[in-house]
């Protein structure tokens, strides 16, 4: 960490990224169009590996089966432009290893006029367990900057894999991630998704192929709009495999100008699926919008498919209970606001979940 | 002392209350009996000021200030404590931080032996009022209201859709609690449950938006069990 510029290293904590890398089972770090680092903790180095994708292109023949699997290279004008990458990550988690403290990413932008393209591939082999946190970050001050990311993710038989992604953009930042993940029989995976800063136009909608039977795809995205920004977020659900589950939840809350699509497709093509589809909205002023779109696609007979979406002011109810509690009106909307943005039940790391607390705290305040 | 001076209520146009006086001395608990209907929430709304109830004549005194025109947050901070028929669930909002603002500061030893009295220790770390039974709900309430220290608390059907044993656990630190703070504690029901466990002074009986009947609690009580609400529109204490 040692050659990391501070104010990359700044923006790196702001997305839960490890300072002391020992602390994580690996780091990677790519910046504009460089990789800055790449590190296995020694204690896992049976366990898993990590490096930078190029390098892991050049070293795996068989991972040209994969590279470009899931995701469609012609899928739009961005996957298009993704062909020239800089770098990525590929992480491997090796057969029947369960790596008990975080594995960290960060990609950061630090430069004005700079355009990043990244394609990272997640290989968790059969009845092996990890936890990623992956952060996206802007250094400020810095001017239109775009980000391209490709994420393929594998996971295999009986494998879990509990993925964190925090972004922290800034008023300038364009965002385009291209996600697909593919699971198969007994396994299970979910993502936590959580935007708190101003981004300029995100666009993203990261799918989850349930291949195998009995698997579990979770979704849960936790979503501040302010300022102008323009965020476009779906997830969507594939299940292919009996008796397997799907949820996605989304929280939403536009203030300023800020205006939000939350998207969601569940689509059940085998029986004994179950799965459900949640978005909750808070619009705080009149010039935020929110735009909640949740589709269900069933193909059997016996499954089990729902949503339900809400899309609104605070209840004044909620306010006028805690007023009578001797809370302000201010104060009310503020503690609403922090219990709706609550990251309790993803079970992050503590030092995230504090880093997560705090910044909420600052967008309350702000209120 | 609380007192209510002549107060009339409505809501939008419809007026809903008229010339409802009543008061309450410290150390004691007053009891309000009335139907379904008869407007015993829409008082305890309109005292607090939630809403869109109003106060369109008549005052509210606290300890000799004119507390009418004040705001929810403000009548909480001078010392109303509003208990709920129905408390709101806030999904989210930890109910330990909401015992810690009720109680503006962290929660002693005693605060936690309250806590354990009220057997609300396995509830600290959930969202306010979300899944909690009926019993929960109302214990949670009374939890609340004396960590807020109140001068006067005014208890809106605390004994509807509870069971017993917690019936006679908010009897019972209610009793304590009036009686060390010397608070004043004003109790609407319809049921009566809750005269087996606090000790009451007086009550009486609204119907229709009016007020009838000042009289010893338990003898209304038998009144209305033996000839139902309309016998107390007739009654010869009809309070004027």
């Amino acid at each position: 960490m040692n050659n990391i510029p501070n104010d990359v290293e700044k923006a790196a904590f702001d997305v839960g990224f490890e300072k002391d890398i020992e602390k994580a089972s690996a780091s990677y770090m790519h910046v504009d169009h460089s990789t800055v680092l790449s590190f296995l903790n020694s204690k896992y180095k049976d366990k898993l590996e990590i490096l930078d994708i190029c390098l892991a292109l050049e070293k795996y023949d068989w991972l040209h089966e994969y590279y470009w699997s899931l995701v469609d290279k012609e899928k739009d004008e961005y996957t298009k432009d993704a062909q020239d990458i800089s770098g990525g990550y590929f992480i491997r988690v090796f057969k029947g290893c369960k790596i008990d403290i975080p594995l960290q990413a960060c990609l950061a932008l630090s430069k004005s006029n700079t355009k990043q393209k990244v394609h990272n591939i997640i290989f968790l082999e059969e009845e092996s367990e990890a936890n990623i946190i992956s952060g996206c970050s802007v250094c400020p001050d810095i001017n239109e900057s775009e980000h391209i990311g490709i994420s393929e993710i594998f996971v295999k038989r009986k494998a879990k894999l509990n993925f964190t992604m925090i972004h922290n953009w800034s008023k300038t930042t364009k965002v385009r991630p291209r996600s697909v993940v593919l699971l198969e029989e007994d396994a299970s995976f979910v993502s936590n998704y959580i935007l708190m800063s101003h981004v300029k136009d995100l666009q993203m909608s990261p799918e989850a192929i349930c291949k195998g039977d009995n698997c579990e795809a979770i979704f849960n995205n936790i979503i501040y709009g302010k300022g102008l920004s323009l965020i476009d977020i779906g997830s969507k659900i594939v299940l292919n495999g009996k008796n397997s589950n799907a949820q996605a939840i989304s929280k939403v809350v536009a203030s300023d100008n800020s205006k939000i699509f939350a998207r969601g497709i569940l689509e059940g093509n085998q029986d004994k699926i179950k799965a459900h589809l949640e978005c909750r909205g808070i619009i705080v002023n009149d010039n935020a919008s929110i735009h909640a779109i949740p589709e269900l696609i069933g193909n059997r007979k016996d499954i089990k498919m729902s949503h339900e979406a809400a899309v609104g002011k605070i209840a004044d109810k909620e306010i006028t209970y805690l007023m009578s509690r001797g809370l302000s009106k201010d104060e009310a909307i503020s503690l609403i606001i922090r219990g709706f943005l609550s990251v309790d039940l993803m079970h992050l790391p503590q030092r995230i979940k504090n880093s997560i607390d705090m910044l909420v705290s600052q967008l309350v305040e702000s209120f | 002392m609380f007192c209510i001076e002549n107060v009339s209520v409505k809501v939008d146009s419809k007026i809903l209350l008229e010339n409802i006086s009543l008061s309450v001395e410290k150390k004691e608990c007053n009891i309000i009996f009335g139907p379904n209907g008869s407007g015993k929430t829409s008082l305890i709304k309109a005292i607090m000021g939630i809403g869109s109830y109003q106060i369109t004549k008549g005052r509210i005194i606290l300890d000799k200030e004119d507390i009418t025109k004040k705001q929810v947050d403000e009548k909480a901070l001078l010392g109303i404590g509003i208990g709920f028929q129905q408390p709101i669930e806030i999904a989210g909002v930890n109910f330990k931080e909401l015992l810690k603002i009720c109680a503006k500061r962290d929660l002693t030893q005693e605060d936690e032996a309250l806590i354990e009295k009220l057997n609300m220790q396995d509830h600290l770390q959930r969202d306010v009022n979300v899944n909690f039974s009926g019993g929960e709900k109302k214990r949670a309430e009374i939890l609340q209201l004396l960590l807020m220290k109140p001068k006067v608390l005014i208890l809106d059907e605390i004994d509807s859709g509870v069971d017993i044993e917690s019936l006679a656990l908010v009897g019972s630190v209610l009793n304590e609690y009036i009686q060390r703070e010397k608070a004043s504690c004003l109790i609407i029901t319809h049921n009566g449950y809750i005269l087996d466990y606090v000790k009451t002074k007086k009550a009486c009986v609204l119907v229709n938006g009016e007020i009838h009947c000042y009289n010893k609690p338990k003898h209304i009580f038998k009144k209305i069990k033996k000839s139902g609400y309309n016998v107390c529109v007739h009654c010869e204490g009809k309070h004027k």
